[in-house]
């Protein structure tokens, strides 16, 4: 299952913790959508940067259990936790590597025809909005 | 809905800060409207938000973006800003969906228009246009650069 999502929006948060105990392999896109999530970018940058230290969805997860610390310090204490190197966390989310794959992500979202998040692809079709429960059962299936 | 191939019917209408923009300002470049039923409404929201993100990559490939609904210019401004949006906005109010209506977009029933894109060539002849099966279905920001694709290579 693929999914385009940003770490700014509730309805994402509301669908990951639904997605939480489904037992499937899950692709995350990112798909910041910046004049509606100031934050959206910075945060998708980050991941990515924490992705290079190989804590990828336990920073994932950390970002939707707590919504309400997304600013600098808060991300310095996440890295800080999850026993990352923050010197190099900070040059990587700032590097052209991790933009370009953040740039790609989204792209592909425009592409596929993504105009909201989340947006969930479960055998090649396109789901917006957060999943239902007949949706889910589908997609645990 | 208005066909490819036809002229775009004519029109005046004012942007959210109250300046004029007539079909034939359009002269010379390629023009996407973006119909939509109402501002600050959830889905419009979202819809605009996109296309915003990828609105350099329109202008780079020289297409000129412009929201079109029954709101006033104010309500525009006020959309624009909450929004963080550059795209133009205009204003269909009076007489109002006049414009909608003439590109056979205007939904009677809602008093409001139906979630559509037109593209208008620099000859100013409409070269695609597609309309939403229903105001619930967001077009993607995909299905313009599909037209844009398929235009070119005509």
């Amino acid at each position: 299952m693929i999914e385009y999502g940003d770490y700014e929006c509730p309805y994402c948060a509301r669908a990951d913790a639904l997605l939480r105990d489904v037992h499937i392999r899950r692709v995350f896109r990112h798909f910041p959508v910046v004049s509606k999530h100031p934050r959206a970018r910075v945060l998708a940058h980050a991941a990515e940067a924490v992705a290079l230290q190989g804590a990828y969805w336990e920073f994932h997860d950390s970002l939707y259990a707590d919504q309400g610390r997304l600013d600098d310090p808060h991300l310095w204490d996440r890295v800080r936790h999850l026993g990352l190197d923050l010197d190099r966390f900070e040059v990587d989310r700032r590097s052209d590597a991790v933009a370009q794959r953040v740039d790609r992500d989204f792209r592909s979202g425009v592409r596929a025809g993504v105009v909201t998040t989340p947006t969930l692809f479960v055998d090649g079709r396109a789901h917006p909005g957060v999943p239902d429960a007949d949706l889910l059962a589908r997609i645990a299936a | 809905m208005i066909e490819p191939g036809t002229p775009a019917p004519d029109f005046k209408l004012r942007d959210q800060d109250g300046d004029k923009v007539t079909l034939e300002s359009l002269r010379g470049q390629t023009t996407v409207l973006v119909f939509y039923p109402l501002d600050f409404s959830p889905v419009c929201t979202d819809q605009l938000n996109v296309y915003q993100e990828v609105l350099g990559e329109l202008e780079a490939a020289g297409v000129k973006l412009y929201g079109v609904s029954v709101d006033s210019a104010y309500s525009h401004k006020a959309f624009q800003e909450r929004l963080g949006l550059t795209i133009p906005l205009l204003a269909d109010f009076h007489p109002k969906g006049d414009v909608a209506g003439k590109f056979g977009v205007y939904d009677e029933d809602h008093g409001v228009s139906a979630r559509a894109l037109v593209m208008i060539g620099p000859d100013l002849e409409v070269k695609w246009s597609y309309k939403s099966p229903s105001p619930l279905e967001i077009p993607g920001a995909n299905l313009i650069f599909d037209a844009l694709e398929a235009h070119a290579a005509a």
